[in-house]
């Protein structure tokens, strides 16, 4: 059982199971599935396609966060992504084509691979602060997407786009498994390979990582790019969504909620180790939520003060000094025999 | 080695005189980086508008419209300064603007209603300072929850906004001193106070040396300096200038509206960042970042003067952050290398 409530898994889906019994008991509706025209329907389902860009964003984030960096220029790189893909689409002559379609997204997503690549460029090649490098982008890339779309918000009545985001496949949302793709290809490549291993290294000592003959310019830059990478795909889905390129909307607050998730889920800021179990855990937690306070009958626009409390509560569970409290409480006698997982994770100096 | 050593520690001369020189100095280089480019800015829109640009109404303009950002600039150079970062005081300043007015049409007299709402500010400030210091959650984290907190009551307080009818509050952006075409609002010289008494702060009490002292060092302590409450004070101060921020946006556009300031914790970031303060901690000047915000405001009024779109102001901003960034990089790497 010590077992059990060691892992550290275990808060993040505690926390994850107490918020669903919460909601089956407060409105019995959400837990039920109903099937129609072979699509699964329910309030679940719609948590699994709607967490669909924010846990491709995420899963980017934990990456960085892991190499001890961030990556706030997301919803950004989003927002141009979107704007890539619609001006193609909307410029094209048949909309509906697929190969149009096809064309766009792989052209929208290069894109923000290459917003990537800079993002690493500044921050594992000239060692500017990540908080800041991706500030720059941050700050520009909203305009970049404005200028893409000539400060109109672009729409399009595409099918085969639409498809992206609210079509099925075998029962269950696309989207859905867009991010469970997206999850194992990530999954595999850092745990099946020493990359994770590597990646662990250099966030928890960038010099002595180095020093061991870790490529960690290589890796850093290789995060960014990633994650580059997995939020066009978050924007082309956003995109889909909404069917409009939105330069300002888009990803707006995403890289907050993505940070949010990667914490929730157990992942230090101060890089190391990370799970990306943990996230897909945290993006959960998080979208659960905020289907919560709609039910409530909270004004979306009043939601944060939720998430200001779930923040508050979640970084006061995991700091050393509760930590530290709470033994000094235990006495003296247990305070040597009981390792804390979570100072572990967080106290590498 | 020895000889080397007592060599260097027995000379207390000129040449280490110098060098100290040069890293103060070093420190002061971005601030004048700063001042340079707003003083070609100026130059390029003359010359570029065709002497429309520098006329004593656009210059006492650019004050009046950056009210806000410089009250917020310089709450946010005390945080900078010690190593931190706030992210909520756009936030802070929708949600005490919002506040303000609800208040104020509720009937509530300015005399309680402008305390009140500073208090507000200055409590998400405690929230993320205490965070900080005693839960060791980084300033990130624990401006984000502020962020949100802020954010979320702003649309608690309202949903939509709110007009403001309150006369005095009213003549406060309303009222202009002139001198010739030269004139200036009480909001306006309100900042400027501010401005002031934070760099006295800063450069001349025990609490600014010690707010540069934990952004040099978090140890600091050791030092006997008071760490723990210099690091909750200057969130609480990035608070109030936060209330004081969303007391003068009320004021200048006539009503709350809870969705101010999103994404001005950048704008302000930007212009703190520009005015010569590093982002590591240990080295700035809230005077920097005045001038920060006026090479910000300046951008936006020539961008608006030409006409061109309003997305061009994010990418011209975006570039001047990387080319700041870059000069501090240097100049931080090379005065580490001297000392």
């Amino acid at each position: 059982m010590r077992k059990v409530a060691r892992h550290r898994l275990f808060w993040p889906v505690t926390a994850l199971i107490i918020l669903m019994v919460i909601n089956t008991i407060a409105r019995p509706r959400f837990a039920s599935i109903t099937v129609q025209d072979d699509r699964l329907y329910g309030a679940l389902i719609d948590i699994l396609r709607q967490s669909a860009p924010l846990m491709l964003v995420s899963l980017g984030m934990t990456v960085v966060i892991a190499t001890r960096g961030i990556d706030l220029s997301v919803g950004a790189v989003m927002a141009v992504s979107g704007a890539v893909a619609l001006t193609i689409i909307d410029n094209s002559a048949d909309a509906n084509s697929t190969t149009t379609v096809l064309v766009a997204v792989t052209v929208a997503v290069l894109a923000s691979l290459i917003l990537g690549v800079w993002n690493g460029f500044l921050v594992s090649v000239l060692g500017i602060q990540p908080i800041i490098a991706t500030l720059v982008l941050m700050l520009a890339g909203r305009g970049v997407a404005l200028l893409i779309t000539d400060g109109f918000i672009t729409t399009v009545n595409s099918r085969p786009f639409a498809f992206i985001s609210t079509g099925y496949l075998l029962l269950l949302p696309f989207a859905f498994f867009i991010w469970v793709a997206a999850v194992a290809v990530v999954a595999l490549i850092e745990r099946r390979t020493a990359l994770g291993v590597l990646t662990e290294a250099v966030g928890i000592n960038p010099e002595a990582s180095r020093l061991a003959g870790v490529r960690f310019r290589s890796i850093i830059w290789g995060g960014y790019a990633a994650t580059g990478l997995l939020s066009g795909i978050a924007g082309i889905i956003y995109a889909s969504n909404i069917r409009a390129a939105d330069a300002n909307a888009a990803g707006q607050f995403i890289e907050l909620y993505a940070i949010l998730a990667v914490v929730l889920g157990g992942t230090s800021l101060m890089g190391g180790k990370f799970s990306i179990a943990g996230t897909v855990v945290g993006v959960l937690i998080i979208q659960t939520l905020e289907s919560s306070i709609l039910f409530l009958g909270v004004p979306p626009a009043q939601s944060p003060v939720f998430f200001a409390l779930v923040v508050v509560v979640v970084v006061v569970i995991q700091s050393p000094a509760l930590h530290r409290f709470v033994r000094r409480l235990g006495g003296p006698g247990r305070s040597r025999r009981i390792s804390d997982p979570d100072v572990e994770v967080g106290a590498t100096p | 080695m020895t000889v080397v050593e007592n060599a260097v520690e027995t000379r207390p001369t000129s040449s280490e005189r110098y060098q100290t020189f040069m890293s103060r100095r070093a420190s002061l280089l971005p601030t004048l980086a700063a001042v340079a480019i707003l003083i070609l800015l100026f130059i390029g829109a003359e010359i570029l508008l065709r002497g429309d640009f520098i006329t004593p109404r656009n210059i006492s303009a650019l004050l009046l419209d950056n009210t806000y950002l410089l009250l917020l600039a310089v709450g946010s150079t005390f945080v900078i300064v010690t190593g931190g970062i706030d992210l909520s005081v756009g936030s802070v300043m929708a949600f005490t603007g919002i506040w303000l007015a609800k208040l104020l049409e509720a009937g509530t007299s300015l005399a309680i209603a402008v305390p009140a709402i500073l208090v507000g500010g200055a409590l998400v400030g405690l929230l993320i300072g205490v965070l900080v210091q005693y839960f060791g959650v980084q300033p990130f984290i624990a401006s984000l929850a502020g962020l949100f907190l802020a954010r979320g009551l702003a649309f608690v307080v309202s949903l939509s906004s709110i007009r403001v009818e309150n006369q005095a509050l009213l003549s406060l952006q309303s009222t202009r001193f002139r001198f010739g075409d030269w004139y200036i609002t009480p909001t306006g010289i309100m900042a400027l106070v501010v401005v002031l008494i934070g760099a006295y702060v800063m450069q001349y009490t025990r609490f600014g040396r010690t707010t540069y002292a934990i952004g040099g060092n978090p140890q600091a302590s050791l030092m006997g300096l008071k760490v723990a409450r210099a690091t909750v004070s200057v969130y609480v101060i990035s608070g109030i200038c936060g209330g004081l921020a969303g007391l003068v946006l009320t004021a200048y556009s006539g009503a709350g509206y809870p969705r101010n300031g999103i994404g001005t914790e950048l704008d302000v970031i930007a212009a703190v960042v520009i005015g010569g303060t590093v982002l590591t901690g240990g080295r700035g000047y809230v005077l920097g970042s005045m001038i920060g915000v006026f090479v910000y405001g300046t951008i936006k009024t020539i961008i608006s003067f030409m006409g061109a779109e309003q997305s061009w102001m994010q990418i011209v901003i975006g570039a001047l952050l990387l080319v700041f960034i870059l000069v501090q990089r240097a100049i931080v790497a090379r005065s580490d290398r001297r000392s």
